[in-house]
């Protein structure tokens, strides 16, 4: 079963997605993350106004299963969280791009060269894979 | 190369992912852990446990091996009743947990858990070696656990009206033959339902009449959270060879009357009852949200430290649910060390959920945070 990797989007490594909308970019976790982790029951978020260094751990999703550290993809200061994941966290299995997004970031710097296309996005899945 | 039980295609066809779980290909979901713990709890849902070893004991000296063997006392048994105990090697340890049924006066039956399953059969023999017995594993039988509230109703369409009555009349912890069926009334859930032998041959056929009679596929996931809501125990996590039943929660489970009946442990167990027993198996409900996860730390304030064995959420309760070993003289709370924050958790004896229903009251202190 392949998961979804949208070819409009940047991610880092460390299985984040990252959406630049104007000068604010939105931050989530992958497809292939969610389905990895499986139901997601607690979502811990960086304070509002909190400025983050490229690779700081910010934010931490928790499955039935295992926690997961979520890692700064761009440094810049977190501008708004996604509220809604603390009643609802499975928002993130069932809209991992959308609804399920984390938080977004005013970032300092314009260029996001750390960041990987889809296309390497994908490869990276399978050689961790095998 | 993982094993595989009789039910791996089935798996594979329900898009199960499948997981590694003690050298066995297992199923840990058929999509969502969350939804088929639900599942059990308010309606029908089924495990395959084939990965359990089944090993059955047959011959003169049956009893008197059993007797001797486990720390619960197989005495209580008559033809079809079992019984839960421990296995303990001398210092009270304990090497396994398991089920043990008795068939008839020469022949009983051993469930005993598939992590620990080269040792088990090990230790068997070596107690074994001067007995009239015969241990014999029973590879060739499946397992498939069904459970929930509405297993009897939906259950039924596969028996005949005879066969219903049987059932029917079938006590906790009580087990029939079936025609090629031996079905026990068992579970790891907390829920009612029916563990079900099946030679597996006719394993894959008969887990297709279940499917067909609306009970749902449940995976490994599911089966360790509802197995934590009901307070039981895992092998490996909750106790193990350093600690003994009454450390566990299981002092329940260790028949030491009659007194004249010795048994692996009992020596040992008596000597930690007259010194004290210093740490205890609690519940601990987390307070406020969050996920309690295994190893955490557990501190007592003014009285010392524990561990949590096995942490996780409970999808009935919506909260971080633990079985922790902590001091003897713990009293209602604790805090646990969570990212380097302590977060305050209610001691509770443990089920936290049976039959579908929260057991226990938190405390007031808890309601106003």
């Amino acid at each position: 079963m392949m998961n979804s990797v949208p070819k409009t989007l940047k991610y880092s490594k460390t299985h984040e997605w990252v959406r630049q909308d104007d000068d604010v970019i939105t931050v989530g976790i992958t497809d292939h993350a969610q389905c990895m982790l499986g139901d997601l029951v607690y979502v811990e978020l960086p304070d509002v106004e909190m400025s983050l260094e490229l690779g700081q751990e910010c934010a931490v999703v928790e499955s039935v299963k295992a926690a997961a550290d979520i890692y700064c993809p761009v440094p810049g200061e977190i501008v708004e969280v996604n509220e809604s994941l603390f009643d609802n966290p499975q928002l993130v299995n069932e809209d991992p791009y959308g609804k399920g997004w984390l938080f977004r970031i005013r970032p300092f710097e314009s260029d996001f060269h750390e960041l990987l296309t889809a296309d390497e996005y994908t490869r990276q899945v399978a050689s961790e894979a095998h | 190369m993982a094993q595989k039980t009789s039910l791996y295609d089935c798996h594979l066809q329900l898009s199960a992912k499948m997981v590694d779980f003690a050298g066995w290909d297992m199923p840990l979901h058929y999509g969502s852990q969350i939804q088929e713990h639900h599942q059990v709890r308010q309606d029908a849902g089924m495990f395959d446990v084939s990965h359990m070893t089944v090993v059955d004991l047959t011959g003169p000296d049956a009893a008197k091996f059993l007797r001797y063997l486990l720390a619960n006392n197989i005495d209580r048994l008559t033809p079809g009743k079992a019984l839960y105990t421990c296995m303990l090697n001398e210092q009270g340890g304990v090497i396994d947990d398991l089920i043990v049924y008795q068939i008839a006066a020469d022949f009983y039956r051993l469930v005993v858990n598939s992590s620990t399953r080269a040792k088990d059969l090990a230790w068997l023999q070596q107690q074994a070696s001067n007995d009239s017995l015969k241990i014999m594993e029973r590879q060739d039988i499946a397992m498939i656990a069904v459970q929930g509230p509405q297993v009897r109703t939906k259950i039924g369409a596969l028996f005949t009206p005879a066969e219903q009555q049987m059932l029917t009349a079938l006590k906790p912890f009580t087990a029939v033959q079936i025609d090629h069926l031996f079905v026990a009334r068992t579970g790891y859930t907390g829920e009612d339902g029916f563990e079900i032998m099946v030679p597996a041959a006719e394993a894959p056929a008969f887990w297709q009449k279940l499917l067909a009679a609306g009970i749902k596929p449940c995976g490994l996931g599911a089966r360790d959270t509802l197995r934590l809501e009901a307070g039981l125990n895992l092998y490996g996590s909750d106790m193990n060879e350093t600690v003994t039943p009454l450390e566990s929660n299981l002092a329940w489970t260790v028949a030491f009357e009659p007194k004249n009946r010795d048994f692996i442990g009992r020596k040992a167990l008596e000597k930690q009852l007259a010194d004290g027993v210093q740490s205890k198996l609690v519940g601990l409900v987390l307070d406020g949200q969050g996920v309690l996860r295994n190893h955490q730390r557990v501190i007592v304030e003014n009285i010392g430290e524990g561990e949590i064995t096995s942490g996780s959420f409970s999808p009935t309760l919506s909260k971080g649910i633990a079985l922790a070993r902590v001091p003897a003289n713990t009293a209602d709370e604790c805090l646990v060390e969570i990212r380097g924050k302590h977060i305050l958790a209610q001691v509770i004896k443990p089920p936290f959920v049976r039959q579908g229903k929260k057991t226990f009251l938190e405390t007031s202190k808890s309601m106003e945070r």
